[in-house]
């Protein structure tokens, strides 16, 4: 009996942590969802479902906007940071700490400063505009700051290292000499890479287009410093409604398609690429 | 291959003859029945409480309350960044009252925009707890509507506010939304109108329609705040904020959307409107005075503000103090000592928005040696200038609230 029950005994603070901090603000989160009134005479509980369409309808552009970005940027981020990764890893020798203590430096500053910063780099007369106006490159009216570029920019930017520390452990273990043998074997420098590291690294990618594509798709500073008219992500929606609205009902219906919808994404992504590498390599 | 008769597999008849639930089983699903029972039952007896009558009750006898009150020398003032005169960390105007009257100022520079201090403070108010600030400022507008509203505010003895009887100027005096100054004493106030910048845009500008001209497609910037977008709007088709009706702001934001979608906003700006401007990233924009004159002190002199001849808007931010605070006295003490002409001056010199007290002039211009700031009419217009002010439309009750919210929070967040 002892046995029996030690395995529960065990799991027990997970067990209350997930359903004080997760289960409890979920129900909360859908009944209130389903709640009309208002923020004078309170919200009342009337299984208003509607919600979820009307949100839906709404705020569709949104949505669809921020999987966009989320997409973009994740995808960007690991083109930007395998090669990163996989230098540190393999080339890195014996200061492979320093480098990725490097590569973590800039992330020590606060994230607001982060983002502004990116807002003075990009400014139309910047450093960056502002060279390649004065050379003749772009014309005088060319910004990138407001716009879905900015925006992505940003998103990608502050992924970087969410992207790269996976990446990096999974390369890090790596048994070198299955790469000797592949080469021993007669195996080309690209056969080796696409045959032997590319997969052995796959649990790192998987987890990195995790962390980054959830993050991604649901934030909204980014969209808000550097953003322009037609970038609003629904983060914005969200905070919008909830801060400067008080309209909670839509706020958590929001939260909660967003939510339905990332886990679908995980799933989905989980079904075509997740089990295979994960089962063959974990 | 040898196909097996699984009838005959010892697994299988073990598998069909022993009961199929076992007890612990059993326990698990009644646990979870239980389990998801309770829930649904939880989720059923929710609701969230509204603020309607978590205020003080009517009838409070607010004169024997304050008799009542004694001063505990301290003060914990919540206000916004930038918007008190300070030295080397340190603000001259609220040592001088400490020194004065003994009492400890902890002054927060915490609020950043209305809404979302509102939301924080809020559900304290509504548990009917003290906030931890004596003395906050909010500007007028719907947040500080439902805080007089809700009753979440405490009515200002003005027996104890002898130099705001004597030194309060019309801004502070003639407020639509409080008019007998019940909760309110103004703590600065505020003009929004344009500015643009004197390279990419040939002067002089005196017309709000500037912000819709296709020459400066892409260069034009605009507020992310609802009520200063949406009174722009009307301003350009030349109805008064003040007197307008639903059918005006519809038209106005037809008119936004139209600008929005001809591609001329570069962008909805919070305060960040002001770096983007001296950046050079917009030619125009809607703007707050006191930033564009602090720009103009601080190395931009190319940014112009102007009032155009449509108007501007005027805006007041307000000393108010919360329900439930633990030191109304010490307050309501801060309150009459800034409103002393010498305390009024080393503010308006600071922050250069209007000042609330017009007896400051002479003392910026004389003892603190500044004549640019006392003679500027954007820190003392004249009663000329202030009548050519426009207030912004009163908001009562919330659903004329989520009718001008609904109108104009869509063009922003497109």
């Amino acid at each position: 009996m002892k046995s029996r029950i030690a395995p529960y005994l065990q799991s027990a603070p997970a067990m209350l942590w997930l359903a004080l901090f997760f289960i409890v603000p979920l129900l909360a989160i859908v009944s209130i969802s389903l709640m009309t009134g208002n923020s004078i005479d309170g919200y009342t509980l009337t299984w208003n479902f509607a919600v979820f369409p009307d949100a839906l309808n709404e705020y569709s552009a949104q949505l669809g906007r921020s999987f966009l970005y989320g997409g973009i940027s994740t995808a960007l981020a690991l083109i930007a940071m395998y090669p990163v990764a996989y230098w540190i890893a393999f080339h890195g020798g014996r200061r492979k700490s320093i480098f990725l203590f490097l590569l973590l430096l800039p992330f020590l500053v606060s994230f607001i400063i982060r983002i502004l910063t990116w807002q003075f780099i990009l400014s139309d007369e910047g450093i960056v505009l502002g060279t390649l106006k004065d050379i003749g490159i772009l014309g005088e009216n060319a910004h990138i700051l407001s716009t879905p570029v900015a925006v992505i920019t940003g998103l990608t930017y502050d992924a970087l290292p969410w992207m790269a520390l996976p990446i990096y452990v999974a390369l890090e273990k790596i048994d070198r000499d299955l790469v000797e043998a592949a080469g021993d074997l007669y195996a080309s420098g690209y056969q080796q890479f696409r045959r032997i590291i590319l997969p052995l690294s796959a649990p790192g990618i998987y987890a990195g287009i995790l962390l980054v594509g959830i993050a991604n798709i649901g934030d909204y500073l980014s969209a808000q410093i550097l953003g322009g008219p037609s970038t609003t992500m629904i983060g914005n929606i969200i905070q919008t409604e909830y801060v400067q609205n008080g309209d909670y009902p839509v706020a958590s219906a929001l939260s909660l398609m967003l939510m339905a919808a990332l886990l679908l994404c995980v799933f989905v992504y989980a079904r075509v690429f997740g089990t295979r590498t994960i089962q063959e390599y974990a | 291959m040898e196909s097996k008769d699984i009838r005959g597999d010892q697994a299988w008849i073990r598998g069909m003859t022993q009961p199929r639930l076992s007890r612990r089983q059993v326990m698990k699903g009644a646990a979870g029945a239980a389990l998801s029972l309770g829930l649904a039952q939880f989720i059923a007896a929710c609701g969230l409480p509204g603020t309607k009558d978590t205020g003080w009750t009517a009838g409070t006898d607010w004169n024997a309350w304050w008799r009542d009150q004694q001063k505990n020398g301290s003060l914990n003032f919540a206000s916004w960044p930038l918007y008190i005169d300070t030295d080397g960390g340190k603000h001259p105007s609220l040592e001088k009252f400490t020194k004065k009257t003994g009492i400890d100022v902890t002054y927060s520079p915490v609020i950043q925009d209305n809404a979302s201090f509102f939301s924080q403070i809020s559900p304290v108010l509504q548990n009917g707890q003290s906030i931890g600030y004596d003395l906050i400022v909010m500007s007028n507008g719907w947040q500080l509507t439902q805080l007089m509203q809700n009753k979440w505010l405490i009515p200002l003895d003005h027996s104890r506010m002898p130099n705001f009887q004597k030194y309060a100027g019309t801004v502070a005096t003639n407020l639509a939304y409080d008019p007998h100054q019940t909760y309110c004493a103004v703590w600065q106030a505020g003009v929004t109108a344009i500015a643009y910048d004197e390279k990419q845009v040939d002067g002089p500008v005196d017309s709000i329609e500037i912000l819709f001209d296709p020459k400066y497609k892409g260069k034009i910037g605009m507020l992310s705040d609802p009520d200063e977008l949406g009174t722009a709007g009307l301003l350009a088709l030349g109805i008064n904020p003040q007197t307008s009706t639903y059918a005006d702001w519809q038209k106005a934001a037809d008119l936004l959307t139209k600008q929005r979608d001809d591609g001329l906003v570069r962008q909805y700006y919070d305060n960040s409107y002001i770096k983007a401007l001296e950046d050079g990233d917009l030619a125009v924009t809607q703007a707050y005075s006191g930033d564009v004159f602090q720009a103009q002190n601080s190395g931009y002199p190319n940014l112009k503000f102007v009032i155009p001849k449509q108007g501007g808007v005027i805006w007041r931010d307000n000393m108010v103090i919360p329900y439930h605070a633990d030191n109304p006295v010490d307050a309501i003490e801060w309150i009459n000592f800034a409103y002393e002409p010498g305390i009024a001056a080393l503010i308006a010199d600071w922050v250069n928005y209007i000042c609330p007290v017009p007896a400051a002039k002479p003392i910026i211009a004389d003892q603190l040696d500044d004549p640019t700031v006392a003679n500027s009419p954007l820190v003392f217009p004249s009663e000329k200038e202030l009548k050519r002010l426009k207030e912004y439309p009163v908001t009562e009750t919330l659903k004329t609230h989520e009718e001008w919210v609904g109108l104009f929070n869509p063009i922003i967040q497109s």
